[in-house]
């Protein structure tokens, strides 16, 4: 035999994103001792989080103890208005990452004082594609699609749509002015994701927040069981 | 942008395995890609370039297979290619289905020596 380098493949079938998988498992593990509820809030940018986080603390306030992780590329923006409604916040600049990751979400865990909580609502860099893939330790993933942005969403990033457990379609306020086949959307969605609940919403004059703040309650209280 | 800690991800399971595998050089990574799953090959293949030269996956090949996105009607049962702007059962003309394949996101396996 020739003394010649020696070439072989080897068989690996590894999820690329499993690291980042295990420490999102861990996270959810710290949730679960303590019964907590824990929301993973995306959207593109300017469909609403913020509005529609400012609506639900509004909203649950008397009944669930709340706590906001805000993303951010920069800025501390979000994280100073949510800090005016007195419940605690942990704000994450991820320097320009355009996605949350697991271990981002441990060290703003370790900020938080976890006993005194039952709802922990993150709200994700504003971008449909990347925080997707990157799974944090949630018990539930949110997206929020508003009317202005149409109603060919789940075309363009089926992946999300797959993914989630609620839409809350924003803005509904402006159906009137913007074509935005409602009936259409929502075939697109159940069909890839029949499970999924839909929310019909308008942060603006709040029409639509009960049943979604009901819901939550209801998914917040299946934690705590 | 997210290709960029993807690609950080490849890099450390390739070579960690390549290691295992006691090997001098990475020649190559096969990934398997589905539709589905929001990650742009030229993207990936750029950051490699960026992050490989220096360690024993510097010059690798990145293989990339694209796997197409297939749905099952939840109606009637139909398997089909899932096509921009159109996601009808071509049967039943159902909207959507389960999906059977275009989520994955994985390396296959490494070449080495």
């Amino acid at each position: 035999m020739t003394q010649k380098s020696k070439q072989m493949q080897v068989p690996i079938v590894q999820d690329i994103l499993s690291a980042n998988d295990e420490i999102a498992l861990q996270n959810r593990e710290t949730l679960d001792r303590t019964g907590i509820c824990m929301v993973n809030l995306m959207a593109s940018p300017g469909a609403g989080k913020t509005s529609l986080l400012l609506r639900t603390i509004e909203s649950l306030r008397t009944k669930l103890r709340m706590a906001v992780i805000e993303g951010d590329i920069a800025s501390t923006v979000d994280a100073d208005r949510i800090a005016q409604e007195n419940i605690p916040v942990v704000q994450i600049n991820t320097g320009g990452q355009c996605h949350l990751d697991a271990p981002m979400l441990r060290r703003a865990l370790h900020q938080l004082h976890l006993p005194d909580l039952d709802l922990i609502i993150v709200e994700n860099v504003g971008n449909l594609i990347c925080p997707v893939d990157f799974h944090l330790g949630e018990h539930l993933n949110i997206m929020i699609a508003s009317v202005p942005e149409g109603d060919d969403k789940p075309y363009k990033y089926p992946g999300i749509f797959l993914a989630v457990d609620a839409v809350v379609i924003n803005k509904i306020d402006l159906l009137p002015y913007v074509h935005f086949d409602l009936a259409a959307f929502r075939t697109l969605v159940t069909g890839m994701n029949p499970d999924v609940h839909i929310f019909e919403v308008s942060c603006e004059t709040g029409v639509g927040i009960a049943p979604w703040a009901d819901w939550l309650v209801q998914q917040t209280g299946k934690c705590q069981d | 942008m997210h290709e960029l800690a993807i690609t950080q991800n490849i890099l450390k399971i390739a070579l960690s395995h390549a290691e295992q595998a006691q090997a001098i050089r990475l020649t190559a990574i096969n990934l398997v890609v589905g539709e589905l799953t929001g990650f742009v090959d030229e993207s990936i293949q750029f950051y490699f370039d960026m992050l490989s030269p220096g360690t024993p996956a510097q010059g690798a090949r990145l293989v990339i297979r694209r796997v197409p996105a297939r749905l099952r009607c939840r109606e009637c049962g139909e398997e089909f290619a899932l096509r921009p702007l159109d996601w009808k059962c071509p049967r039943c003309s159902a909207v959507g289905g389960t999906v059977l394949q275009g989520r994955e996101f994985c390396i296959e396996s490494i070449e080495v020596e």
